[in-house]
């Protein structure tokens, strides 16, 4: 009996030990928006909102969250467009080369980003291109790409095409067909594809770092201040991604529970 | 876009239509009307190019060569959504992410006709399922899905209603049931339809004409009793049932009769019912034409006897027995015998002659695979 008892308890603690560990920082990071901080935002100085109230007082952080906003939409919107194209291509039709394009697909995925962040660099050095937001955006588009290939890839392999066909043979064009059937049919996977594509960009640093210049996205900004000390306003923003983030989820979450607690009361 | 269409059937013809794919040829040269208004079935194995065919016609396939005209009209450039065909697929189809009510609106939305949703109701009515039209397609039971497929075709009136093995997700119950049901709604609406399957019953249940499909031509065509009665080819023959098949060199023929020699015995069919009467041919006949006795018959020049025999096997289906007689020298033949009450009682191991009438027999073109040849 001792056996089972320490079973039952031991997966427990365990989870909840992980969880405590994964959990610590963003807590911390979450509790220290809210520190009355002089210089540097290590010490509990005592509870205050002017953090929260005043962010954008703090030089830079702002801008460098715009233009993190910035970036991450529109390579967003492009990289969700161009590899949901790129992805029912690659499912639908055969073509020369197919293989090959769904190999190389895969490379950015693979390559380290220190070395894609670098070659890029050079690229631009050599087109003689100005690093600034537009480089960043190229550079995050390139990235975030495959992602968004892999993601639709699976959701456009689930398709019966019979449903397409169907579409065709009711009188529907081909333009028709993909806003009417195809597209609604692929838009919970092209929704995720975009959420990850803007989390990746939203967040990424090596990349930026090497492609930026002299613009300031919110890691980089955060980088930079670490040296000198994190200013609480890095906090707020950080907590208030991460609320925002942990919002989409729950009410995702909500929505589809309530669609399938419709489709069964029915 | 919104194209009249005649709310009446129009005539399928298909002129010398030939598929290629890489690598191989789907349908070859293959030519067939179908009169408006009738109910044709284009039955083959799986791979026999049938659903290779529909697909043509309705456009989601091009021919490599030939003709497709519909009310004389050649249709075979056009694009799906121009022709005035509908399908209802093997597996449904319906979208998902709309209710049954607009699954069925579709079309007449997408020719921009008026009232859809009216037309969609008064669709679904025909097929009983008005009360399910908010529904999601995935939340109805297979035959349910079926008939709303089919709603989704009719409401459109097309001048041909093509059907790719509609039944076949269905269990054999709901199977005899939509059976009958889609054949009333044909009669109804009077549309041509055209129906691909690869079961034999069903096709023969409810096609006024049946094309038996193989590699990509058509091996014969004709209403069902004539297919089943008269076969021409040993491919024809197994598939439309069974049939206890001779095969031999022709011995005497005349305007009347034509018989072969099989391993010594004399085996006589209707000239007029044979494809070939010279050299070796075939001669078939249904296991249910063919009867066993106890007692050796009297010699008839009108009946084909064989035997004596040994009974190896009894198999009870029901209507009827089915028997394995054993002939030495001969072969093994099949007898159905109806259970009505008055056929002979008889156990494993009697020995029993078996006859036909002659002109039951059926000579067919071409000599089956796997029948032993007696030269």
């Amino acid at each position: 009996m001792t056996r089972f008892s320490l079973g039952k308890y031991l997966l427990p603690t365990y989870v909840f030990l992980t969880f405590l560990f994964l959990m610590i920082p963003i807590g911390y990071t979450f509790v220290y928006s809210f520190n009355d901080s002089i210089k540097s935002n290590i010490i509990w100085r005592g509870f205050t909102l002017d953090n929260w109230l005043n962010v954008c007082d703090q030089a830079g952080v702002c801008g460098a969250f715009g233009n993190s906003l910035l970036v991450a939409i529109t390579a967003t919107a492009v990289s969700t467009v161009l590899g949901t194209m790129i992805a029912i291509a690659l499912v639908r039709y055969r073509f020369k080369f197919r293989s090959a394009t769904n190999l190389l697909l895969f490379l950015p995925l693979a390559t380290p980003e220190v070395v894609m962040g670098a070659g890029l660099a050079a690229q631009f050095l050599d087109f003689g291109w100005t690093k600034g937001l537009t480089t960043v955006i190229i550079a995050h588009v390139m990235f975030t790409l495959s992602f968004v290939v892999v993601t639709v890839k699976a959701r456009v392999a689930t398709l019966d095409p019979a449903l397409e066909e169907a579409g065709r043979d009711l009188y529907a064009s081909p333009i028709q067909v993909f806003w009417k059937i195809t597209f609604p049919l692929l838009l919970p996977g092209i929704l995720s594809a975009a959420m990850l594509a803007f989390a990746l960009s939203f967040d990424d640093f090596i990349i930026t770092q090497f492609n930026s210049g002299s613009v300031d996205t919110f890691p980089k900004f955060v980088y930079t201040a670490a040296a000198r000390g994190i200013p609480p306003e890095a906090n707020v923003v950080g907590s208030f991604v991460f609320i925002v983030a942990i919002a989409i989820v729950i009410a995702v979450q909500v929505r589809s529970a309530m669609k399938k607690r419709k489709l069964l009361s029915k | 876009m919104a194209t009249e269409f005649i709310a009446r059937g129009q005539d399928l013809e298909l002129k010398g239509i030939r598929k290629e794919f890489p690598g191989f040829v789907a349908v070859d040269n293959l030519n067939l009307k179908i009169p408006a208004g009738e109910f044709f079935a284009l039955l083959g194995p799986s791979g026999c190019g049938k659903t290779t065919t529909l697909r043509m016609i309705a456009g989601l396939e091009s021919p490599s060569k030939g003709e497709i005209l519909l009310g004389g009209k050649d249709i075979a450039g056009m694009k799906p959504h121009e022709r005035p065909v509908n399908t209802v697929f093997q597996n449904y189809a319906l979208f998902p992410h709309m209710s049954v009510l607009e699954n069925v609106a579709f079309g007449i939305r997408q020719r921009k006709l008026t009232d859809p949703l009216s037309k969609a109701e008064k669709a679904l009515a025909m097929v009983e399922l008005e009360h399910l039209a908010q529904r999601r397609p995935q939340q109805l039971s297979g035959g349910q899905q079926q008939r709303v497929a089919l709603a989704r075709a009719l409401v459109n009136r097309p001048s041909l209603l093509l059907l790719d093995e509609p039944l076949g997700a269905l269990d054999l119950k709901l199977r005899r049931q939509m059976q009958i049901e889609l054949k009333a709604i044909q009669m109804e609406v009077g549309l041509t339809f055209l129906h691909v399957t690869h079961d034999q019953e069903e096709a023969m249940d409810m096609a006024d004409t049946v094309a038996v499909m193989n590699q990509g031509h058509i091996e014969q065509l004709g209403a069902p009793e004539v297919l089943y009665d008269r076969p021409k080819t040993a491919f024809v023959a197994k598939f439309l049932g069974q049939s206890n098949m001779f095969i031999g060199k022709v011995t005497e023929t005349n305007s009347e009769t034509t018989s072969i020699e099989y391993k010594g015995k004399k085996i006589t069919g209707l000239t007029k019912r044979s494809e070939k009467v010279t050299g070796v041919i075939a001669i078939g006949v249904r296991p249910e034409k063919t009867y066993f006795h106890e007692t050796q018959p009297i010699a008839d020049p009108g009946l084909n006897i064989l035997g004596p025999g040994e009974i190896t096997d009894i198999r009870f289906t029901g209507v009827s027995n089915q028997y394995q007689i054993d002939i030495p020298g001969i072969g093994v033949m099949t007898v159905f015998a109806q259970n009505v009450g008055r056929s002979p009682v008889v156990e494993l191991g009697a020995q029993v002659y078996v006859s036909w009438k002659i002109e039951h027999s059926f000579g067919l073109s071409d000599l089956p695979s796997g029948v032993e040849e007696d030269k």
